[in-house]
C-alpha cells in the first residue's frame, strides 16, 4: 500500500548498470531511500562477469578498468566490498612479418621496442606521453564535474565557465593550439605530427575510434585520445588495470556498498514504462505490471531507450523527440570470449611470459584500420578487424580453471546497421566470429585448436542481452558534437530532463560511456543540489 | 659480498631487472622485473615464490631443548605440540626485545627456530647445564616461501598430499619429487602461504617441482620489494627497520619491548621464568612508553598537497623504510612512521608507526612529514588497526 501513496522511496533508479547503482549508492549515503530495478537476473549492465562456459568466467562485454574515479572509489569504499585491480600494463603489438611491438611499464625496454622501427620515435615516445598526461591532467577537473555549460543563463555559471577559460588561458597559447588541434585533427594526423612510424601510429590511433562509428583519419578522432591518457589507477596516473574476477566484480562491490547504504536492488524486474502524471514522472510500471511510486525516477538506461521506450514519444515535446533521434548510437563493436584449453602461442615470441599478461593489439598498420573502417561503411563486418585481446586468467587465476584460460577479444568494426539490416546479424554471427578467430590464428597458429567455447557478441546482442541500443558500448558515440554540454543534448547536460521528476544517470550524460561512475555520481549530487529527492 | 644461494643458478637468469641486494650475507633478487607489481599481485592473486634460505635456522634438540627454549622465548613454546609452530620474540634481562622469528616443534625434542639476526651464541649462552644440542641449520638448509591464494593447489600438485590437512601454523613433512622437505604453513605476508625447507643439495629441484606444478596456477617467482609491501599490509614488524635488537643499539630509548611492539598477545606471566619476565611484568603495571600503530594517510590531503604544487600525486614505487616524523594535532613530534607503502590492494597509503602512550587509539588523527618538491610538509595520518590486510583464507582449514 505505501508503494501507492508514493512515501516508501524517494527514488527509483531504472537499470542496475555501474552508473545506476553508484547514483543510488550516493542517494542513500544522503539518507534516501532508493530502489534500483534491474531487467536482468544480475546487476552490472556492461559491466559483468558471467559463466558462459563452466569453470571460465567471461568479462562478457568490458574487460578492462581506468577511469572508475578514486573519488567514488573512496566515498563508497569500494575496496572494502571487494573491489581489486590487477596490474596490465603492456600492450604487445605483432605483425605480419613476425616482428612485435612492446609497450609495457619499463621505458627503457619500450623504447629499445619501438627503436626497431624508429630510434626518433623511440625517444619521442616519453616525452609524447608526458605531454598528453599533462593535457589529461587539465581536462581532467572537467570530467570530475558538471558539463560546463554555454546556453546556462544562471549567472553562476557562466562565472564558472569565465573561471574555467581564465586556467586554460593561465596554461599558455600552446595548451589552447593543442586543444584545437585535437578537436579538429583526426588520430593518425594528430600522432603523425609527433611520430613517423607506422608500426606506432596505429596500435595508438586506436584509442580514437573504440567505440565510434569513424576511421583512424576521421577528423576529431585525435581528441578521444586524450579519454586514454586520463585513466588514474590508484591515484597515479596509469594506463589501465584488470579488475580481479572481471569488471562484474566491480558492479559487485558497488552493489554491495549501495546494498550497505540502504539500497533495495531488485533483478529480473523490467520496468515496462514511466507512471506518468500531468506531465510528470511518478513512478514506474514494471513489465508484470506492477506500478511503484517514487518522488523522482532516475533512468540508467541510454538516452534513446529513456525517451523512447519508458517515456514514450507520446509524452515528448516532437522537437526533443527529434533530438533524442538524432543522438548518434549505430554501435560498431563486437566481442568475442573464448575459453581456451591452454595458453596460445604466439609466432612473434613463443615464450611464456610478462608480454602475455597485457593488451594484444591486431592493429598492424594504418591501412589495415582504414580498410577494416570501409567493410563498415558500407554495412558489413571488417573481414581484418582491429582486435584488441587479453588474457585475463593469466594475472587473475580466478576466472578459469587452473592450466586453462579465458580470451577476451574487443573488435571493431562490426556495425549494427548491417546492409542486410541489423536483424540479419544472427545469420552472420557465426561468420564473424570466424573472421576474428582466422585473423588472429594468423598470429597465434594453434588457437583454433584451444578453443573449448566460444561467445560471440555482435552489436545486435549486445542491444538484446544488455539493453544497449544499437548496440553502442559508451551509450552514444562519443564524439566531440555528443560531448559535454551537447551530452545526451543542447540544455539538458545536467541530468535533468525535459519531463519533470525524471533524472539520467548512465554513460548517455556527461562525460560518458566507459566504467567510470561519474554520470552516476554527479546525477546524484545534482538531484541532491535540486533537493528532487 | 654476498654470495649465492643454492637456488641462484634458477633465480640469476630470472632477474631480469639485475636487481640485488644483500640479505644476511646472501645475494637476494629485490624485484625479477624493472618493477614488483606482477610479484606483489602473484602473492595476493595467484602465488609467489620467493627464496627465504638467507633466514637464520637454527635446530634445537636434545631432552632439555622445550626447557631451553621456554626460558628464551616470551611465548610459552614448552606446551606447543609436535607439528605446530608458534610465532614469538626474545628478549633480554631487562625485557628488551632481541629479535623475533618462529619455533616449529618438529619431534618431541626436537624444535626449529628461525631468526632475522645470527642467533647461536644466545642459544649457546642459555643452554649451560641443559642437555640440549644445538646446530646451526642456515647454511644447511635452504627456504622457499610460496605465498599466495593458490600456493596450496600447486603443493597439492607437486604432490604433497599432507597439505589439504595443515592447519595455520603447522608444520609438517612432506616429499617433493622424492625428495624430503619439511612444509610448514607461515609466512610474512600475511597470507595463505607456506615455507619449504630442503637440504641444500636439492634445493634446485624443489624449486624445478614448484615452478612445474605451478604453471597452472600463475606462481610468479617473487623478490623483496614485493615482500615489504605484503608484509606491511600485514602488519609485521621488520628488525632493524621497524625496531632495533636490544644487542645491537646503543642508545636506550632505541630498544623495544613486546608491549611496544604489540607482541604482548604472546607474553604469559604466569607460567614459570623466562628472560626479561620481570621487565615485562613491571612495564606492564606501570604502562608502556611507546607503541606501534598502523597509520593510514589521507589520501585526500595528498591529492590537495601536491595540488596545490600543481603535480599530480606520485608515491614512491616501492615501500619505503625512511623513518619519517609523526605529528600530533598540535604539531609536536609523537613519533616516527618507520615502514610505509602504497597498498595496490586497499587503495591506501599505510604505515607501520611507533608513537607514543596517549596517541594509540584507533582513530586518532597525527600528522605524518611528506616532502614535495624538497618542501617538508604535513599529512593527516589516522591510526588504523593493524593488520591492515587479512584473508580469511590466511587461516581457513
Ligand atoms: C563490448 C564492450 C566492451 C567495453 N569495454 C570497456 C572497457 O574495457 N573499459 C571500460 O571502461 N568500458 C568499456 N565498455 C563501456 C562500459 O562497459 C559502459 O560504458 C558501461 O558499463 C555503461 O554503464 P552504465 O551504468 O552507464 O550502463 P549499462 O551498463 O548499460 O546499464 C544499464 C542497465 O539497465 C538495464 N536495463 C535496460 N533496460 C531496462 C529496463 N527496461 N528495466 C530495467 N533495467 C533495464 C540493463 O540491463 C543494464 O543493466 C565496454 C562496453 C561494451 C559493450
Amino acid at each position: 500500500m505505501s508503494d501507492l501513496r508514493g512515501g516508501r522511496y524517494d527514488a527509483i533508479v531504472v537499470g542496475a548498470g555501474h552508473n545506476g547503482l553508484v547514483c543510488a549508492a550516493y542517494l542513500a549515503k544522503a539518507g534516501r531511500k532508493v530502489l534500483v530495478l534491474e531487467r536482468r537476473h544480475q546487476v552490472g549492465g556492461a559491466t559483468t562477469t558471467e559463466e558462459i562456459h563452466p569453470g571460465f568466467k567471461f568479462s562478457c562485454c568490458s574487460y578492462v578498468v581506468s577511469l572508475l574515479r578514486p573519488w567514488i572509489i573512496r566515498d563508497l569504499e569500494l575496496p572494502r566490498h571487494g573491489y581489486e585491480v590487477l596490474p596490465l600494463e603492456a600492450t604487445l603489438t605483432p605483425f605480419p612479418d613476425g616482428r612485435y611491438l612492446l609497450r609495457d611499464s619499463d621505458p627503457e625496454r619500450t623504447r629499445r621496442s619501438i627503436a626497431q622501427f624508429s630510434p626518433r620515435d623511440a625517444e619521442v615516445y616519453k616525452r609524447f606521453g608526458q605531454q598528453m598526461a599533462e593535457l589529461g591532467r587539465l581536462i581532467k577537473p572537467l570530467i570530475d564535474q558538471p558539463a560546463p555549460d554555454p546556453l546556462s543563463r544562471d549567472p553562476r555559471e557562466l562565472l564558472r565557465i569565465a573561471r574555467l577559460g581564465k586556467q586554460i588561458r593561465g596554461e599558455g597559447d600552446a595548451w589552447l593550439f593543442a586543444n584545437v588541434k585535437m578537436m579538429t585533427m583526426s588520430a593518425v594526423d594528430f600522432l603523425s605530427e609527433w611520430f613517423e612510424c607506422e608500426q606506432l601510429i596505429a596500435p595508438m590511433a586506436i584509442s580514437g575510434i573504440i567505440g565510434t562509428f569513424l576511421g583512424i583519419r576521421s577528423p576529431g578522432t585525435a581528441y578521444v585520445l586524450l579519454h586514454h591518457y586520463m585513466g588514474e589507477i590508484d591515484g597515479s596516473f596509469r594506463a589501465w588495470g584488470l579488475p580481479k574476477g572481471g569488471t562484474g566484480a566491480i558492479a559487485q562491490a558497488i552493489a554491495s556498498s549501495a546494498r550497505a547504504l540502504g539500497v533495495e536492488i531488485r533483478t529480473e524486474a523490467p520496468v515496462a514504462h514511466l507512471l506518468m502524471q500531468n506531465g510528470r514522472a511518478a513512478g514506474v510500471v514494471l513489465a508484470n505490471g506492477d506500478e511503484i511510486r517514487a518522488r523522482a525516477v532516475i533512468s540508467g538506461l541510454d538516452p534513446h531507450r529513456t525517451f523512447l521506450h519508458l517515456v514514450g514519444e507520446e509524452h515528448l515535446d516532437p522537437e526533443i523527440a527529434q533530438q533524442v533521434r538524432r543522438f548518434k548510437m549505430r554501435g560498431s563493436s563486437g566481442k568475442v570470449n573464448l575459453a581456451l584449453d591452454a595458453l596460445p602461442e604466439l609466432t612473434c615470441r613463443p615464450d611464456y611470459g610478462p608480454h602475455l599478461q597485457g593488451g594484444i593489439t591486431i592493429a598492424p598498420s594504418i591501412d589495415y584500420l582504414e580498410r577494416a573502417y570501409d567493410d563498415a561503411k558500407y554495412g558489413a563486418f571488417s573481414r581484418q578487424p582491429f582486435m584488441d585481446v587479453l588474457i585475463p586468467s593469466l594475472t587473475d587465476p580466478t576466472v578459469a580453471p587452473p592450466g586453462k584460460h579465458v580470451m577476451s577479444i574487443f573488435v571493431q568494426y562490426a556495425p549494427y546497421h548491417l546492409k542486410e539490416g541489423a536483424a540479419d546479424w544472427p545469420n552472420q554471427r557465426e561468420a564473424f566470429g570466424d573472421a576474428v578467430i582466422d585473423t588472429l590464428s594468423e598470429y597465434m597458429p594453434n588457437l583454433k585448436s584451444l578453443i573449448l567455447h566460444r561467445q560471440v557478441l555482435t552489436p545486435w546482442d549486445l542491444e538484446q542481452i544488455y539493453g544497449l541500443t544499437e548496440g553502442n558500448i559508451f551509450h552514444g558515440e562519443l564524439s566531440l558534437e555528443q560531448l559535454a554540454f551537447l551530452r545526451p543534448m543542447a540544455g539538458w547536460s545536467r541530468y535533468r530532463t525535459p519531463v519533470r521528476n525524471l533524472w539520467m544517470c548512465a554513460s548517455g550524460t556527461h562525460p560518458g560511456g566507459g566504467i567510470m561512475g561519474v554520470p552516476g555520481a554527479l546525477c546524484a549530487q545534482a538531484m541532491l543540489g535540486k533537493r528532487a529527492v | 659480498m654476498p654470495i649465492p644461494t643454492p637456488f641462484h643458478e634458477r633465480t640469476q637468469p630470472l632477474c631480469t631487472s639485475y636487481r640485488w641486494k644483500d640479505w644476511a650475507g646472501y645475494c637476494a633478487v629485490c624485484s625479477f622485473d624493472t618493477s614488483h607489481e606482477r610479484e606483489y599481485f602473484a602473492f595476493r592473486e595467484s602465488a609467489g615464490l620467493l627464496d627465504a634460505t638467507p633466514l637464520y635456522k637454527y635446530e634445537v634438540s636434545g631432552p632439555d631443548a622445550a626447557a631451553l627454549l621456554g626460558r628464551m622465548m616470551v611465548r610459552d613454546v614448552t606446551k606447543l605440540k609436535v607439528g605446530r609452530v608458534a610465532y614469538s620474540c626474545w628478549c633480554d634481562d631487562d625485557g628488551k626485545v632481541i629479535d623475533d622469528g618462529t619455533v616449529s616443534r618438529l619431534a618431541a625434542d626436537h624444535f626449529r627456530v628461525t631468526a632475522a639476526d645470527p642467533t647461536l651464541h644466545w642459544l649457546q649462552a642459555l643452554s649451560r647445564g641443559l642437555d640440549v644440542e644445538l646446530e646451526d641449520s642456515s647454511a644447511r638448509l635452504a627456504a622457499l616461501a610460496l605465498q599466495g591464494p593458490t600456493s596450496r593447489a600447486i603443493l597439492r600438485d607437486a604432490g604433497i598430499d599432507e597439505i589439504d590437512s595443515l592447519k595455520f601454523f603447522g608444520v609438517t613433512r612432506g616429499t617433493i619429487r622424492g625428495i624430503p622437505v619439511w612444509i610448514s604453513r607461515t609466512g610474512y605476508t600475511g597470507d595463505l602461504g607456506y615455507e619449504v625447507w630442503v637440504e641444500r643439495e636439492a634445493a634446485v629441484d624443489v624449486w624445478d617441482a614448484l615452478m612445474a606444478a605451478g604453471g597452472r596456477h600463475g606462481i610468479e617467482p617473487a623478490g623483496l620489494d614485493a615482500l615489504d609491501v605484503a608484509r606491511i599490509e600485514a602488519g609485521f614488524v621488520l628488525l632493524g627497520v621497524d625496531y632495533f635488537s636490544s644487542q645491537k643499539v646503543v642508545l636506550e630509548s632505541r630498544k623495544s619491548t613486546p608491549l611496544e611492539l604489540g607482541f604482548g598477545w604472546m607474553v604469559d606471566l604466569e607460567r614459570g621464568n623466562f628472560i626479561g619476565r620481570d621487565a615485562i611484568a613491571a612495564e606492564q603495571k606501570r604502562g608502556s612508553i611507546w607503541q606501534l600503530v598502523g597509520l593510514e594517510v589521507s589520501w585526500v590531503e595528498l591529492e590537495q598537497l601536491y595540488a596545490s604544487f600543481n603535480l599530480p600525486p606520485s608515491l614512491p614505487a616501492t615501500a619505503r623504510r625512511d623513518a619519517l616524523p609523526v605529528y600530533d594535532e598540535a604539531g609536536h613530534q609523537v613519533g616516527q612512521a618507520t615502514s610505509h607503502t602504497w597498498s595496490p590492494l586497499l587503495k591506501k597509503y599505510l604505515a607501520l608507526a611507533s608513537v607514543r602512550r596517549g596517541f594509540e587509539a584507533k582513530g586518532t588523527k597525527l600528522q605524518i612529514e611528506h616532502t614535495v618538491e624538497y618542501e617538508r610538509r604535513k599529512v593527516t595520518a589516522t591510526v588504523a588497526p593493524i593488520p591492515f590486510f587479512d584473508p580469511e583464507r590466511k587461516r581457513k582449514p
